[in-house]
């Protein structure tokens, strides 16, 4: 659809295609920051640690789409602008401020032993930083200097048909593979915390549930 | 914003933002396939634990074997 349904930009021409690719990947991984906030107040809930470990993968999966976002719209920046980051930008600087919060997300994790607390801490970090997401996004949207194309902007009409069409497209297709990679993560994750459970306990380990050396995901 | 680029050089612009996409996934699946690789080892590791202690339960339930004969003492040839 992105090549042969979607019309050519009359702006920007054939590099206006990286925006099927970019716009949905960014969206994605910004709503992913703000599930796994979600996630981790509900497990500072329940204190449920299934919520803890949603909380993890959905912010771990949504950290490589962020990569994606900031290599793919460093790509668009030069094609489009003629530099590859430009400093001036709030939009560039506001996602690389949210993607280098997030990043401090494992070694804040890893640096705690007791898994009780590094929970809790982590939950409360996902929470604060989930929060900081869409309020960060309203500021920028607000800022007067602006270069960045806004992707929902109501004064110039939005997109047309076509355009708007394969957009939806490429979102829905993006939200999939999210959803898909969480599972599977989640699918691991479960498998290897059951299995060396089940091996400590064959092997005749009074405390079975506990991991050997220290780990910043999760214990089930 | 500059003018549009020509069709042959914004195309490198776009095969590369794909590529990318490409790839991040590409190496997103090789990890995981590795954790798989991983979780089969520990299948494997846990069968054969399972299957020593299975032999090892199955020789305390069997009953046990009369001692060995004791052997006969050799006569001391009469000289």
């Amino acid at each position: 659809m992105v090549f042969f349904y979607a019309p050519l930009d009359a702006d920007q021409g054939f590099v206006q295609k990286i925006f099927y690719v970019h716009v949905p990947m960014a969206i994605v991984a910004l709503v992913g920051f703000v599930a796994g906030g979600i996630c981790a107040a509900m497990y500072l809930r329940t204190r449920e640690t299934k919520w803890d470990m949603r909380s993890y993968v959905t912010i771990h999966i949504s950290v490589i789409l962020a990569v994606g976002v900031l290599v793919t719209g460093s790509i668009w920046a030069r094609a489009s602008w003629g530099h590859w980051w430009v400093w001036d930008e709030p939009m560039l600087v506001s996602f690389l401020i949210v993607f280098l919060l997030y990043a401090t997300y494992w070694p804040l994790r890893f640096s705690l032993e007791d898994k009780e607390k590094q929970a809790r801490y982590a939950s409360v970090f996902a929470i604060v930083a989930g929060a900081f997401v869409p309020l960060n996004f309203a500021a920028v949207r607000m800022a007067e200097q602006y270069i960045h194309p806004e992707t929902f902007a109501t004064t110039t009409g939005g997109m047309p048909g076509k355009f708007a069409l394969t957009f939806v497209v490429a979102l829905i297709g993006m939200a999939l593979l999210f959803i898909t990679m969480i599972k599977y993560e989640m699918a691991s994750k479960h498998a290897t915390f059951r299995l060396r459970a089940l091996r400590r306990k064959l092997a005749g380990d009074d405390d079975e549930l506990t991991l050997t050396g220290r780990s910043a995901a999760p214990q089930l | 914003m500059l003018p549009a680029l020509p069709l042959d050089e914004a195309g490198k612009y776009v095969a590369g933002a794909y590529l990318v996409f490409l790839l991040l996934i590409l190496i997103y699946v090789a990890i995981m396939a590795s954790k798989l690789s991983k979780i089969e080892q520990e299948v494997v590791a846990i069968a054969e634990l399972v299957e020593r202690r299975g032999s090892g339960a199955d020789a305390e339930k069997a009953p046990p074997r009369p001692p060995p004969a004791a052997p006969r003492a050799r006569k001391e040839p009469v000289k």
